[in-house]
């Protein structure tokens, strides 16, 4: 029970963090499809540093910042020369894909710095839950101080009004003073950054090793779980922790031995989540309601 | 003007492309995953580069990497024959199907497919018997285990992983005939997030010995990390596993892919049908490390009694999963049912998807 809880944790810890950066950035009113592009940058500027450096910590101030200037690039596009961001999302993507190949090259088939778990006497060391509460990486802990601060911050600050305030009509904000470009320029980094992180994650906790295409969908999956979440926080943690559960779940049916296909076992965490998440938003004005009006609309200010 | 300059640029580059083409025998490649995945593709792209060494002048490479196996494989393996290539190789199961469609379409194009069945005049298939080497590694598992039981992390049921983890639990079975196998589907050749997870639940039930048919090191991470044995699957993954790693299959495709290119700048080529493993060195065994002395002469022995061709894995009869037999006493199963083999052999508690 205790490693089953263990791995849905590290399963569903990247997935958070790559979510919860993209839910500020489509809350500011930005669609950045470009969360795998990031990640994966992410990964392999994080696994380069520490293994240059031998040290993990700085393998993940690395990844952060290869995150966020990626996303600077889509912001430079989008939000200056307002760009269509779905385009230059994806393009995003692709040119992240492709551009850690190429710096990675080097990098493949060396085994990498990992990033080790937190140990503290007596409490680590408590049976069952020792290890789940006080014995994660640092990672874990900062992805749910991360949910805990978006959702304060975005619900309970003036900053966090402002935020919502632009991605639900940006012409209004602008109209009452506030700067659109530069708020959703600090979002869009705070994405990328949240992104690199979750990347960062991949190469250094939970495969610690740098392989092209390394991310294999996750960013996706974290842009799906945003809208399933309809863009609340704690919601989406939910989402990530169920989508690991199911997916978990599925390899221990399997080894089992569980007369269930694999393929319908490999479906199941997302249609899951997609069911619960669903049903959690409730009535559908609900849902319209916290969908961002103004996401994906480029805004050009007109003085 | 503008327009004029165009299409003086593109005569320009149709007409070197040409002369290129006219003396140099340009070489295509198509990889289900990426060069750097360190398995699978990675070997093939090795090879490319020996090719490209070896025929050094003669030959120019290309290829195309991370081309899933739908209909993305057609417009890949097409834009090659249509960049001149006059030789291409398709290196994925999957491919099968689109490398037949594009030959039919390009007569004059020579093409290869690794790991199928369907040949043309102008399409040859090879594939390396990968299951030898897993005889060997079920043999060492069986010894080396303390629980009996292996966790195996496998992609799709296509007959050469089918044919794999049978092969895998006969070995194991002629040590230890309680031997027994947990086998988990990961429907995806490369996904190291979900191959470590899928280790670690393996571990979970019991497993304490990794085996993989996927193609990225996690797994056999993984088992280091827990203290467990495991094996490298394509290429030597020591590196990642040092004290893990019991041995590792992998394939050698550097001397076919050089002998078919001179072949064909010879004139000699034919559409052939190519299956080598351990005796043709198409599949060759890691070091077997971090076992006893005894296990390790053990594996040596059955190796190269392999390669002899003493041993066939696949002897009859086989007991199937559902009691009846398979091949004749004393005799190897024919190669045409271990290519298309879609049952387990007893034993094995898993249920084919």
């Amino acid at each position: 029970m205790e490693t089953f809880i263990l791995t849905i944790i590290t399963a569903a810890t990247p997935l958070l963090i790559a979510a919860i950066g993209e839910l500020v950035v489509e809350r500011s009113g930005v669609l950045n499809l470009g969360v795998e592009g990031m990640m994966v940058m992410g990964a392999v500027s994080g696994f380069g540093a520490a293994l240059l450096t031998g040290w993990p910590l700085l393998g993940l101030v690395a990844a952060i910042l290869a995150g966020t200037l990626m996303a600077l690039i889509f912001g430079v596009l989008t939000l200056t020369f307002a760009a269509n961001q779905v385009a230059t999302g994806l393009a995003l993507t692709i040119f992240g894909l492709g551009l850690s190949g190429l710096v990675g090259e080097s990098l493949v088939g060396l085994p990498g710095a990992k990033l080790q778990p937190l140990y503290l006497p007596f409490l680590t060391d408590i049976p069952h839950v020792g290890r789940i509460l006080f014995g994660q990486d640092i990672v874990v802990y900062l992805s749910i101080a991360l949910v805990a601060g978006v959702s304060y911050v975005l619900f309970r600050t003036r900053l966090g009004l402002i935020i919502r305030a632009i991605g639900n009509n940006h012409d209004s904000a602008h109209a009452l003073g506030f700067d659109v470009v530069a708020a959703r320029y600090a979002c869009v980094a705070f994405g990328g950054a949240c992104a690199g992180l979750a990347g960062g994650y991949l190469s250094l906790a939970y495969t610690p090793q740098w392989v092209e295409n390394m991310t294999a969908g996750r960013g996706w999956i974290a842009l799906a779980l945003v809208v399933f979440a309809s863009w609340w926080p704690w919601r989406l943690a939910v989402g990530a922790y169920l989508f690991g559960t199911v997916m978990i779940l599925g390899l221990e049916a399997q080894a089992r031995g569980i007369d269930l296909p694999p393929q319908a076992l490999a479906a199941l965490p997302y249609l899951m989540t997609i069911l619960v998440l669903v049903l959690m938003s409730g009535t559908r004005i609900l849902t319209r309601a916290s969908a961002p009006a103004n996401l994906g609309q480029p805004f050009i200010p007109d003085r | 003007m503008k327009r004029l300059v165009l299409v003086l640029l593109l005569a320009l580059c149709t007409g070197a492309g040409a002369l290129q083409a006219a003396d140099k025998l340009k070489v295509g490649f198509i990889y289900v995953g990426p060069v750097g995945d360190f398995g699978w593709s990675h070997q093939h792209d090795q090879a490319r580069q020996a090719l490209q060494r070896a025929l050094e002048g003669k030959v120019e490479t290309t290829y195309l990497e991370n081309v899933s196996d739908g209909p993305d494989a057609d417009r890949a393996i097409e834009r090659l024959a249509r960049d001149g290539c006059g030789l291409i190789f398709t290196t994925s199961f999957g491919f099968m199907d689109a490398t037949v469609k594009v030959a039919k379409r390009f007569p004059d194009v020579k093409f290869e497919h690794a790991t199928g069945y369907k040949r043309a005049p102008n399409l040859s298939t090879y594939a390396a018997r990968f299951y030898e080497g897993r005889y060997i590694i079920g043999q060492i598992a069986a010894r080396m285990s303390k629980t009996g039981i292996a966790g195996y992390i496998v992609s799709f049921p296509i007959p050469e992983v089918v044919a794999g983890i049978n092969s895998f639990m006969l070995g194991a079975q002629s040590i230890n005939p309680n031997f027994k196998v947990k086998i988990i589907w990961v429907s995806s050749w490369y996904d190291p997030g979900k191959e470590a997870d899928a280790a670690k639940v393996l571990i979970g039930q019991g497993a304490d010995i990794m085996v993989q048919h996927t193609d990225s090191t996690a797994p056999l991470q993984i088992a280091e990390e827990r203290h467990i044995h495991g094996f490298g699957q394509a290429s030597d993954m020591i590196k990642f596993a040092p004290h893990a790693q019991l041995t590792a299959i992998t394939d050698h495709w550097n001397d076919y892919y050089i002998a078919r290119a001179k072949a064909v700048l010879d004139g000699t080529w034919k559409s052939t049908d190519t299956w080598e493993g351990i005796g043709g060195g198409m599949v060759v065994m890691a070091p077997f490390t971090n076992m006893p002395d005894d296990v390790k002469a053990m594996a040596e022995a059955t190796t190269s009694k392999i390669a002899s061709g003493a041993l066939h894995p696949f002897t009859g009869p086989i007991t199937r999963q559902d009691g009846t037999t398979a091949g004749e006493p004393g005799k190897p199963l024919p190669d045409p049912e271990i290519l298309k083999m879609s049952w387990y052999v007893k034993g094995i508690d898993d249920k084919l998807p």
